[in-house]
């Protein structure tokens, strides 16, 4: 008896789950219609960034396609999104005043995380292809990748600091906005290019891609680009975070090296 | 051609390294000056960090004065007991100055107190230097007589001792209190302090010009060593590919402006010294005085790593 009572249970659960889940497709498919069939297959030109000692920049081709089951919906139109991001390193922002005629730094904020580098690439322009609420849930764009700035009390326009932070670094190619840079062919092949400077800061490079539909993300892939220094430069980094002292001697043997020998080559040469 | 540095975590053009390192070569040479007073801000403008440059700067004033010492050594034109004393001093005041530095460091207004630094001293000893050289220069056209040599209270103090190649007969005591405040200074400026060491042992130890330079560099060399140690054990700021640049630049600079300072006379030297330094003053001054085109600085210490 109990064994028929359980195997009734296990039926009706199963017969439950099926219903729940049968209405859950129903929800979503009248919600979004068809928009959990795209699915974003990523490819990078290269997975790591080595920093060796003539290393002069790079680019990174992102490129990928869309996977689907159904025919590309008509409307809205398909728009991709590509972020790159640096490590994120806390910061201080300082303000310069004019007191007794010279200019000194009175406030200072704290940036908690700024990240040392982004891009965002998208394939027209931002505001219509990532809506606000969307760049608020995905921190997609330049000001919302910027995270909380602690500010103390008595500085009120903190803002200030942070969009002094994102100017400072947009000119120096650090924050990059590329609108309609990604190039999509037949809503399904995408394809960008982003531009690393030579000033980078070492550590794993999030890559983020986004499929929005009339402003709403439908699919979203990520993956990382290890920026790494190599050879000499690993080296030489590695030597000067765990053996310092050796570090500072091997810099004033070569130091000390180098005077001599020069010296001595130039008394050669004159006589 | 650019060169990746390690440590400083940029890329910069190598051409330009190795002329700013013949640059500050060349006047290390001619002045006995370690050319840190340049070098420093001029690292800044490239945009390679502060804390970078300040402590690689000194690495490559060690080399620059190395070789700029042993042809001045066989010239003998150094005086080594005056050198020893001046160094004595140094240590114990480039350690002060390192506990110094930190503690501003703190009160986050390093920045300006150094840039203040800068301004208060080379005005100082640029002008004063200037003044005198240019009088001993119209002096020396008339035909005068040579300026006598001051009594004043620096030598009625204790601790005699005898400085052959100086000629002197002074207590231990004023080079050893001018090498302690030159080594507080160079700790805080990030310089190898040469530009105010040369000054104060013309006029405070009335060294004649001749020595004063190659025991300056003499001097300026275990200092800046000093120096790079301390700044490579707990800033970690010291790049050795920056450095070598620079070094390459400058030991060739550094043999150009021997050569020079020796077929100048020692007014002329320290008229062009007294220009170079009030030039840099003046410079300093107004980036001070003027609005800034960006009235936000972003400092990144303390990065993780």
């Amino acid at each position: 008896m109990s064994r028929g009572v359980s195997i009734l249970r296990a039926a009706w659960r199963r017969a439950g789950a099926g219903a729940l889940a049968l209405a859950l497709l129903l929800v979503l498919r009248a919600g979004a219609p068809a928009h959990a069939q795209e699915e974003v297959v990523l490819g990078l030109s290269q997975d790591s960034v080595s920093i060796s000692t003539d290393f002069d920049g790079s680019e990174i081709l992102v490129y990928g396609a869309v996977k689907r089951e159904v025919p590309i919906p008509s409307d809205p139109p398909l728009e991709v999104v590509v972020t790159v991001s640096g490590p994120f390193v806390p910061l201080t922002v300082y303000r310069k005043e004019r007191r007794f005629g010279i200019w000194v730094n009175t406030d200072a904020v704290e940036v908690d995380l700024a990240p040392s580098f982004y891009a965002v690439a998208t394939s027209g322009p931002f505001s219509t292809v990532l809506s606000n609420v969307e760049d608020l849930r995905h921190s997609v764009s330049v000001p919302r990748a910027i995270r909380s700035v602690g500010a103390p009390m008595n500085v009120e326009d903190a803002q200030a600091f942070s969009d002094a932070v994102i100017r400072i670094r947009s000119d120096t190619g650090l924050y990059q906005m590329l609108e309609g840079s990604v190039d999509v062919r037949e809503e399904t092949l995408f394809a960008t290019r982003i531009r690393l400077p030579a000033n980078l800061t070492e550590g794993a490079y999030a890559t983020r891609i986004f499929l929005t539909r009339a402003g709403r993300v439908v699919a979203e892939q990520d993956r990382v680009i290890d920026v790494r220094k190599v050879g000499l430069e690993r080296w030489l980094y590695n030597l000067s975070r765990d053996l310092p002292l050796a570090y500072g001697l091997l810099s004033l043997t070569l130091a000390i090296a180098a005077g001599w020998g020069a010296s001595t080559l130039f008394r050669l040469i004159r006589n | 051609m650019q060169l990746y540095l390690p440590i400083a975590e940029v890329s910069v053009s190598l051409i330009l390294l190795l002329g700013l390192g013949v640059m500050v070569g060349i006047l290390s040479g001619m002045f006995g000056v370690g050319g840190g007073f340049l070098i420093t801000p001029l690292l800044f403008f490239m945009g390679i960090p502060p804390a970078v440059a300040v402590a690689t700067g000194a690495n490559q004033i060690v080399a620059s004065s190395v070789s700029a010492v042993l042809a001045h050594l066989r010239r003998r034109t150094v005086d080594l007991r005056m050198g020893t004393v001046l160094l004595a001093g140094g240590l114990v005041g480039s350690a002060l100055g390192v506990w110094l530095f930190n503690w501003l460091k703190e009160q986050g207004q390093v920045d300006l107190l150094v840039r203040l630094c800068y301004v208060v001293f080379l005005g100082i000893i640029g002008g004063l230097m200037l003044i005198e050289s240019v009088r001993a220069l119209l002096k020396a056209k008339r035909g005068g007589a040579p300026r006598r040599r001051q009594h004043g209270w620096v030598h009625g103090l204790p601790f005699k001792m005898r400085f052959r190649a100086s000629g002197l007969y002074i207590s231990a005591i004023p080079p050893l209190m001018v090498g302690a405040a030159v080594g507080v200074l160079a700790a805080i400026m990030g310089v190898g302090g040469g530009f105010i060491m040369v000054p104060a042992m013309i006029y405070l130890l009335g060294m004649p010009t001749k020595v004063v330079v190659g025991t300056s560099l003499f001097q300026i060399i275990f200092v800046t060593g000093f120096t790079t140690l301390l700044h490579a054990v707990t800033t970690q700021t010291v790049d050795i590919f920056l450095a070598l640049a620079l070094i390459t630049g400058g030991v060739v600079g550094a043999q150009i402006g021997t050569a020079l300072g020796a077929r100048l006379r020692a007014e002329q030297l320290r008229i062009l010294l007294a220009l170079l330094v009030v030039g840099v003053c003046l410079k300093l001054g107004f980036d001070l005085v003027l609005p800034p085109s960006e009235r936000f600085v972003i400092s990144q210490e303390g990065a993780p790593t």
